[in-house]
């Protein structure tokens, strides 16, 4: 059948934090470039970041990049390869500059400089005491951020397809990635998108649980493309649970909060995180504090009528330091808990909040697969960057402020990549396959004839279930089992998902089916990653992984030092080894992980 | 022991229009059970979507900061996940309409093209040709201050479709949403353009379509102060012509 084709040098699917960063690296070296997004650019999801961006700029006090890259080791518990970090903690201080240049609104210290407050996890001196590292705009940094990236891609001119949902990757015989099949939301027309390079920057999964700090369009658009056209997902085991998300409405409350002196209590009015981290206490890497929270809540000392949450205090702190420094908590307090944190406790829940894993990436953004002997090589044409990517630089825990430095970073090298490999390459656009589109087209064909099909709401609501229950905070080996089972058993659901509405505009209905889709490719690859991985690390802690001296806490670095490379065909698992060499430092050992 | 949840059912009146389907637009009657775990109105439309999924919107971040979900709530803008259910009257249904003064996609979706062509006419980025120090350029506390109640902004256009102004003159006035990211930019001790931001708004309609009526303040769910910026913007204006 014929269809509409639009040809780009590059295309960029994504217009949050990673993807912006990304257009301005193509648009600005003149390439025509094209990004999809199937929202509105500042309705992204990066817009909800609060605390800051990380960066040792050492405004306040002093700071370097090699201690953020120890500290980000050691919170990644040694999974993340230490190539991708260095280079990231390396460029973080040039990302930030630059992003006041462009405009952001950083919040200022008297010299003038950007203000910086503690975080989670960031110390100085290889971990002693917690350092000022991370860079914010009160607690709207992501806003403050996403808007002055869109602002200055406005200014450079890049082109926009607002409202698209991307479909699939184009793939070709010999495994190149020539584009995307996208649809136009408001017509519900189908065109491919043909371009030398394709950069994902498609965000994270987190609606793949019930209870999530992210927005609803979090839904895993990326790595569902990316799985369903043979390419593996990492680490997907590796689920960050935000230590405090507003009890019942999920809604996050920054970690700047603690940052800014705010501390935990339990029901007894405990600060019980000097129990668990007798020296970062309430700053702490965030599984850590997660999982201290949840222990106090399972053996009773949780607060309200269930005893099902703690409390977050900030009553101590001079209430111009919250109205200046958190007016939006102040804000969701009152709107999402009811409760003025001037004077009241905010009832608080880890909830799942970030994706670890993702597309396996190098540190340039070059999307790689294990081809023969070389277990990283590039994917020609295709590139990811930001929470739909692994670099691997969070590995089985990310701290806070890394994520907005990841994108920065990773847009940008992913960028520079794309425009490198399209100059060097200057011939005509590789021919799409005869299929290219005939799969997005079956897909949506299926949806739209589907009989006595299941309900999409209904699916939707069973996988968040089964994923909270199945593989939260504390895993369990049975309830992984198990997990796995009900899993795939909701995934012969979402085969055959029905949708009532059939009109050609605006149909949501249609793309949320599409998520849905995507959510379910992440759901399998986390749930057969979990119950796959028998330690504990990081963010995956389960029951049958015990503390001796071989295994600290239950790690067991001889078996499992290593990155899990799920597939969507067949539900194979197969391993990579950790990139433990830095490029220019010495390694950071492994040890113990204590705060 | 878990106490009995307090259900309470909610009646609704939506305006209802797919054009692939539909002669004309129609308003819908509906009802949905919500429980208490439903703070917000959006809560309440993402079921009732769960009971008709052809009910079209638009949601991402159910917080506030993406703007996303704004409609005319009971006839005045919104934000859906912003909207309290608990503050609904009993015994009334909730109207929910587009927002006013654009054309309608579909349902309570609107076509934002005008809306988003004004911001984009006020050259909505800094401007700054002196070559860039290696690091961050400085700016005192107080001069980051002036920023404060007009970066916070998300494009949500309650504002500007609140104005009667916009209404009449969709394509030619900037609109309030648009006028306080000019005047974000021109409050900027860092931007160099403000000349050419001032000539740029200096015009019967661009600028001066805007008469106070403060329906803008009214509606922000940010709680900003458009009239207060737009009124900054006179001023200057005022100053340089003396």
């Amino acid at each position: 059948m014929t269809y509409t084709v639009r040809k780009f040098d590059a295309v960029v699917v994504g217009a949050g934090g990673a993807g912006l960063r990304a257009a301005l690296q193509l648009s600005e070296s003149g390439l025509k470039t094209a990004v999809l997004t199937k929202v509105f650019p500042t309705r992204s999801h990066t817009v909800a970041a609060q605390g800051g961006v990380a960066a040792s700029l050492g405004n306040s006090e002093e700071d370097n990049w090699h201690w953020h890259m120890y500290d980000t080791v050691k919170g990644s518990d040694w999974l993340g390869d230490q190539d991708a970090i260095e280079f990231m903690c390396r460029q973080a201080n040039q990302a930030v500059v630059e992003l006041e240049h462009y405009g952001m609104p950083f919040d200022r210290v008297d010299n003038g400089k950007i203000y910086q407050r503690p975080f989670g996890g960031h110390m100085s001196n290889f971990g002693e005491k917690p350092v000022r590292r991370s860079c914010a705009a009160a607690d709207r940094t992501g806003h403050a951020m996403l808007h002055a990236l869109y602002q200055r891609n406005v200014k450079v001119n890049t082109q926009f397809f607002v409202e698209w949902q991307a479909l699939d990757l184009i793939r070709d015989a010999d495994g190149e990635v020539l584009g995307v099949v996208a649809m136009d939301m408001e017509t519900s027309e189908v065109v491919a998108f043909h371009a030398k390079a394709t950069i994902f920057a498609t965000g994270g999964a987190g609606r793949v649980y019930y209870s999530s700090t992210n927005a609803f369009i979090n839904t895993g658009d990326g790595l569902g493309m990316a799985a369903r056209a043979g390419i593996p997902l990492e680490d997907m085991e590796f689920w960050q649970f935000h230590p405090t998300g507003v009890a019942g409405a999920g809604v996050l409350i920054t970690e700047g909060v603690r940052g800014e002196g705010g501390i935990l209590r339990n029901a007894d009015g405990e600060r019980f995180m000097e129990r668990y981290a007798p020296n970062a206490k309430d700053l702490a890497s965030r599984d850590v504090v997660s999982r201290s929270m949840l222990t106090e809540i399972n053996e009773g000392r949780g607060a309200g009528p269930y005893k099902d949450y703690v409390y977050l205090d900030l009553t101590h702190l001079d209430p111009q330091v919250i109205l200046k420094r958190l007016p939006s908590i102040h804000e969701i307090g009152i709107q999402f808990a009811g409760v003025d944190c001037l004077k009241e406790y905010i009832p608080v829940v880890p909830t799942c909040h970030y994706q670890m894993g993702g597309i396996p990436t190098n540190r340039f953004g070059q999307v790689v697969v294990t081809k023969g002997d070389d277990l990283s090589s590039p994917v020609p044409g295709f590139y990811a960057a930001g929470e739909c990517a692994c670099a691997s630089v969070h590995g089985a825990n990310r701290l806070g402020t890394n994520s907005l430095l990841d994108l920065l970073v990773f847009g940008k090298s992913s960028g520079e990549a794309a425009v490198a490999s399209i100059r060097e390459n200057v011939k005509a656009h590789k021919p799409l396959p005869v299929d290219a589109i005939e799969k997005s087209l079956a897909r949506l064909d299926r949806l739209n004839t589907q009989k006595d099909g299941s309900n999409v709401h209904e699916t939707r609501v069973l996988m968040q279930r089964t994923m909270q229950k199945h593989a939260g905070v504390f895993r369990f080996s049975q309830l992984l089992k198990e997990g796995v089972d009900k899993i795939l058993e909701v995934a012969q659901a979402v085969a055959r998902t029905e949708i009532q509405d059939k009109s050609k505009v605006f149909n949501t209905a249609r793309i949320e089916a599409l998520e849905l889709d995507n959510l379910i490719e992440v759901a399998k690859a986390t749930m057969i990653s979990a119950e796959a991985r028998k330690e504990s690390r990081g963010a995956h802690v389960r029951d049958d992984a015990h503390d001796t001296p071989e295994t600290p806490d239950g790690r067991d670095d001889k078996n499992w030092l290593k990155h899990t490379l799920w597939h969507r065909d067949g539900n194979r698992l197969d391993y990579k080894p950790v990139q433990m060499k830095p490029l220019s430092v010495a390694t950071i050992d492994l040890k113990k992980r204590t705060y | 022991m878990t106490t009995p949840l307090a259900m309470r059912t909610f009646h609704f009146k939506i305006y209802r229009y797919d054009p692939d389907k539909d002669a004309k637009p129609y308003m819908q009657d509906i009802s949905v059970v919500c429980d208490p775990m439903d703070k917000k109105l959006l809560d309440a439309m993402v079921k009732l979507k769960a009971k008709d999924d052809s009910l079209s919107f638009r949601r991402s971040c159910r917080e506030g900061v993406c703007g996303s979900d704004a409609m005319n709530i009971n006839g005045k803008n919104g934000l859906a996940c912003l909207t309290d259910l608990a503050a609904f009257p009993e015994g009334k249904p909730i109207v929910l309409r587009p927002l006013p003064g654009l054309p309608v996609v579909r349902d309570l979706i609107v076509d934002m093209t005008q809306f988003f062509k004004q911001y984009l006419s006020i050259k909505p980025y800094l401007v700054n040709d002196d070559n860039l120090p290696e690091r961050e350029r400085l700016q005192s506390p107080e001069d980051r201050e002036e920023l404060n109640g007009l970066y916070e902004c998300i494009m949500c256009a309650c504002c500007t479709t609140a104005c009667p102004s916009f209404w009449w003159n969709p394509d030619k006035f900037v609109g309030p949403a648009g006028l306080l990211a000019a005047y974000r930019f021109i409050a900027d001790t860092r931007d160099q353009a403000t000349n050419e931001r001032l000539d740029n708004l200096e015009d019967p309609y661009r600028l001066f379509r805007c008469h106070t009526i403060m329906n803008c303040v009214d509606v922000c769910p940010k709680g900003l102060n458009p009239t207060k910026a737009i009124g900054k913007i006179k001023e200057m204006l005022v100053q340089r012509a003396v």
